[in-house]
Formats: C-alpha cells, sequence, structure tokens
C-alpha cells in the first residue's frame, strides 16, 4: 500500500487537492482511503465518503492533535491494509505551525497557497521544511510574478523539496501529483520508523487541563516570553513581513 | 560536497553572495556580522544541509539560466475516444504567437497541461512534449527556476499590499536579475505605453485599474519571469493595446500561447490550433482573407470603444 502523508495549514486547500488527485488514482480502479485528522470537528469525511474514498476521522479534542496522531499512525495503516487499500492518505492541518507529521522513507506532502502572503512559507516551519513535495495551490486568481516570488520563499525554506502547483478547483496539476504519489514506495508498517521533525516539548499544567491564568497554577514545561527588546531591534513578525524579510 | 563546515562566514559569501540572502531568509542575518564565524558552529546540521543544497541549486539556476528554448514539439498522443490524435506533430519556435480554440471541455487545458508537464506518454494524452528537440529531463517539472510556462489569465489579480516599485523589486530580487532598476524602469515604461492610462511607481498594485493591472502582468512576464512559454487566457479588449501586449512578448522571444475566443486576438496568432475531443484536430493559418477582415474588425472594435467612451463622457447613443 502506499501511504502519504498530507499536511497544510487550514484552508490551504488539502482536502480539494486530495480529491481531485484521488479521481486520477480511481480511474486506475484502485481503492483509496483518507484518514483525517482534525481538532474540533470536520465535516470533511463525508466529502470524501461521497467520492467513494474510504475514511476514518481522528478528532484530537484536548490533545496535542499532533501527538494524537503520531500516536495512531500505525493503527491507521494497519486499517488501510486490512481494507485492501492500494493507497491511504493521511491529512492533517499542522495547526500550531511547529509540528509536522512527515514520516521518514513516507512519501511528505506539504499544501501551502498563495494568497497566504510571502512571509508564510518561513512562519510555518517542520511540515514545509521537511516536505519531499511542496503543493502550492489557489495560483489561478494571483499574478504570474506572485506566484514566482512565492514559489521562491518556499524555495528558500525548503530547498530539496520539488515544487508542483496544484488547483484544487480545476485540477490542473493534480494528474502530475497522482503520478508522484503513485510513485512512492510500498509500506505495510510504519513501526519503528521515524518522524522527521520532533513534536513540540509540551508538558505543563495546561496540558493537563489547568484554566486558571497566573504564574501560581503554571508547572512543568513553562517558559516566559522576554518583552524587553535592547532599543532598535524591531520586532519580527507582523506587516513588515510583507515587503520580503530583506 | 563542498567543505562548509569549516568554512568562515566571510569566505562564504564571496565565493557565493546569494548566500547573504539565505541566511536573511532564515533569521540569521546577524551572521553577516560576525565573518570570522565558521559555518559549522555557527548552523545546525540541518541548515548546514540547507545551505549546501541551496548553493548546490543556486549555481545551477546561475549556470543553466542561459539555456534557452528555443523550440517545443508536441508530439500527438489519442483523443478521448482512443483514436490517434490527428496533429501528429506541432512546433512552436520562440518569438511566434500561437492560437488554440475549441468549445468548453473540448481539451484546450489538458493540451496546456502536458505542455507545463512537459509530457513523456506518461498523461492521459499520451503526448509527448519535446524542448529545442530533445526529450528533456525531470527539472523541468519540479523547480521553481526552470518552470517552463507562465501563466496569465483574466481572473488573476494582485494580492500584495505593495506600490508597483516594491512589487517589481521583490520579483526582480527572487528572481535574482541583474540590472534591477533598469529592469523594474523598463516594466514600467512598457506597461504604461500597453496601459493608455498611466500610473506611477508609487501607485500600489491593488489600486491599479483592471487595463493597468493587466499592463504590468503581461510586462512584468515579458521582462522578468524565467518561463520560455507564456500562457495566455484571453486578454480583455479593455484599457490595454494587446497587439502591443503580444509584441513585447514577442520582443523578448517568448513562445506565446492563447486560448482565445475573440476574432480579433485569434486573426493576431501565427496559426491556430483546433481542440475536439481532447485531441488537436487541426493547425490552420490565418488566410488572406482573414487577414484583410482584421483591419475591417479592428475598425469594428475601434467604433465599439468610441461608443464606450462617449458613454463614459456622459453622452446619449442617440447617434451612432
Amino acid at each position: 500500500m502506499r501511504f502519504v502523508t498530507v499536511s497544510g495549514p487550514p484552508s490551504s486547500g488539502k482536502t480539494a487537492v486530495i480529491l481531485k488527485t484521488v479521481e486520477h488514482i480511481q480511474k486506475q480502479d484502485l481503492q483509496v482511503g483518507v484518514v483525517k485528522f482534525d481538532c474540533l470537528s470536520t465535516d470533511d469525511d463525508e466529502l470524501f465518503r461521497k467520492h467513494g474514498i474510504m475514511v476514518r476521522k481522528g478528532l484530537a479534542g484536548a490533545l496535542c492533535p499532533d501527538h494524537y496522531f503520531v500516536s495512531n499512525v500505525e493503527e491507521c495503516v494497519q486499517w488501510g491494509l486490512a481494507n485492501d487499500l492500494d493507497v491511504l492518505i493521511s491529512e492533517s492541518a499542522g495547526l500550531c505551525n511547529r509540528c509536522s507529521p512527515h514520516i521518514r522513507e513516507i512519501l511528505a506532502i506539504c499544501v501551502i497557497d498563495n494568497l497566504s502572503g510571502t512571509g508564510t512559507p518561513k512562519k510555518i516551519g517542520p511540515m514545509l521544511k521537511a516536505a519531499d513535495l511542496v503543493v502550492i495551490t489557489k495560483g489561478d486568481i494571483v499574478s504570474q510574478a506572485e506566484r514566482e516570488v512565492f514559489a521562491a520563499r518556499v524555495h528558500m525554506v525548503n530547498t530539496k523539496a520539488r515544487i508542483l502547483h496544484v488547483n484544487g478547483i480545476t485540477g490542473q496539476g493534480s494528474f502530475e501529483l497522482s503520478t508522484v504519489w503513485m510513485g512512492s514506495e510500498d509500506t505495510s508498517t510504519v513501526e519503528g520508523k521515524r518522524l522527521r521533525f520532533s513534536m513540540p516539548a509540551a508538558l505543563c499544567s495546561y496540558c493537563l487541563g489547568e484554566t486558571r491564568i497566573g504564574s501560581d497554577f503554571q508547572m512543568g514545561n513553562v517558559r516566559k516570553m522576554d518583552l524587553d527588546l535592547p532599543t532598535g531591534e524591531k520586532t519580527d513578525g507582523g506587516p513588515t513581513d510583507l515587503k520580503g524579510g530583506s | 560536497m563542498r567543505d562548509l563546515q569549516n568554512m568562515t562566514v566571510e569566505v562564504c559569501l564571496r565565493r557565493w553572495p546569494f548566500v547573504q540572502q539565505f541566511f536573511v531568509e532564515q533569521s540569521r542575518a546577524e551572521l553577516l556580522d560576525t565573518p570570522d564565524v565558521e559555518l559549522g558552529a555557527a548552523l545546525d546540521p540541518f541548515l548546514l544541509e540547507a545551505l549546501g543544497v541551496f548553493i548546490g541549486t543556486m549555481e545551477e539556476f546561475l549556470g543553466t539560466s542561459e539555456e534557452k528554448v528555443n523550440r517545443i514539439t508536441i508530439r500527438g498522443g489519442r483523443a478521448k475516444d482512443g483514436s490517434e490524435e490527428k496533429v501528429r506533430e506541432l512546433t512552436v519556435r520562440a518569438g511566434e504567437v500561437v492560437c488554440i480554440v475549441g468549445p468548453t471541455g473540448s481539451g484546450k487545458s489538458r493540451l496546456l497541461a502536458d505542455i507545463e508537464w512537459v509530457a513523456r506518454g506518461d498523461t492521459p494524452t499520451a503526448r509527448h512534449v519535446l524542448i529545442n528537440d530533445e526529450v528533456p529531463d525531470d527539472r523541468w517539472r519540479f523547480s521553481t527556476e526552470h518552470k517552463l510556462v507562465a501563466q496569465l489569465s483574466q481572473n488573476m489579480n494582485f494580492v500584495m499590499d505593495l506600490t508597483v516599485q516594491e512589487f517589481l523589486a521583490l520579483h526582480a530580487e527572487s528572481r535574482l536579475a541583474t540590472d534591477q532598476e533598469e529592469k523594474i524602469q523598463r516594466i514600467w515604461n512598457w506597461a504604461n505605453e500597453l496601459a493608455g492610462e498611466p500610473f506611477s511607481l508609487e501607485t500600489p498594485v491593488t489600486s491599479l485599474s483592471g487595463g493597468q493591472s493587466r499592463a504590468l502582468m503581461i510586462a512584468d512576464t515579458a521582462v522578468l519571469s524565467a518561463s520560455p512559454v507564456v500562457l495566455i487566457d484571453e486578454i480583455e479588449n479593455a484599457g490595454i493595446d494587446r497587439q502591443q501586449a503580444l509584441d513585447i512578448l514577442i520582443r523578448q522571444e517568448k513562445i506565446v500561447l492563447m486560448a482565445t475566443h475573440d476574432p480579433i486576438l485569434a486573426l493576431m496568432g501565427d496559426r491556430r490550433v483546433i481542440i475536439n475531443g481532447g485531441a488537436m484536430v487541426d493547425v490552420i493559418e490565418p488566410s488572406e482573407k482573414e487577414k484583410a477582415n482584421l483591419d475591417e474588425l479592428r475598425a469594428i472594435d475601434a467604433r465599439l470603444m468610441g461608443l464606450r467612451h462617449r458613454l463614459r463622457m456622459g453622452e446619449r447613443l442617440d447617434e451612432i
């Protein structure tokens, strides 16, 4: 079974890209399944089912979604094998921009959209940095120049990744993406494989359900911001990033 | 592989000046102030490896950008019904404009996608695409710098909150263009010639009119885009000189493919490809009669534009 991890910021077009790409795989009479990871709720499982895709959804609820992903991924692979799937896709949103679900030796895709701003590739971190293939969406509504600038920014953050432009609405580029998926390695287990990037260190009182605010209630892995900057130093992030970090 | 580990920041920057951009992008601009630090000490292994790959791809980029695409050839595959595609071979040369016509769903998009993906018999149409008569390698498929096709379509807009000057500078910088100032000036001049209504370098790109936006996109693609093929999905006949727009792209030796059903645009092309049932069914050149009709079509067009202008000026159209 081919196993592909797809990640990307919320609303970047992951589901649309998966649906369009799967169409080409289904034309070859192959069975496709998706495991959709999310935090609180998702209706995408219905959408996948409508397209003849077997689907399971995993809602992390109170847990860190990425820890939840990695604690369940081997079971998902076994579910895919038990159902004779030819291709299994995991979809997750990398919600805190610090995590990435990418696993060594498993094809890792990051979906990111042209509208998210040129500062975004730098911000979203490991799920982009550790991907094998970066899919850029929503290219049909921005100018050629902006597409080129955006792709160059992605390239700066992940120099090794291949970059593919896919349109989630018309499907342009999805056939090409399907050939990459089908060309990936056959997988029968992820047991013993390693994540490409460690998950965030998090074990503080808030992880355990604390809701009160204040130092007295904070225990474990807690770090305080340094709000005093040396004079003259500019803060990072914010609107200045639009101009392109130079 | 290069011994980056023991190289100092200064030596690295002297050898590959573009590394400066890498440090800035990785939020490590402070390294520029510490020229004597060795890279092995300054960067974690992950970044060091990324730097090595970055240098490699940039060298390739700078070295091969001279390699010119003079022509692309499309070898026919099969139609949607499985029959052999009628047109067996189509070669389009740099500086040539080829129009693509056909009803919705006829396979225009797939043809353009085949070109963009440099098909090798591995797409649903089984077409083959050659570059300069040779079977091209994989880099055309995935790399940012070797993207074969630049696209211009009616739905495209500028979304960045920048002035024209800042916007062009950003694009030039990401393309590592030489003579950035000259290129920015040239794009701006050309765009103003195309647009009719002038705009300044200080105008925010998001406040440009439709015609001005189109004009800027075309001039920018002509000058700064590395892609040898430009794909145009109609050019609306408002606020832009279309003949001149095509001339600019031709002057920059672009291979221009234009999906259009506008009679004037279609006749401006050197040839037109007719698509039906998922296949190229014919390639025709404008006949002498058609060329003669082009003048009449332009006259009709000019009349319509005149009416448009009168409306704008608040006149009645009782007499036309």
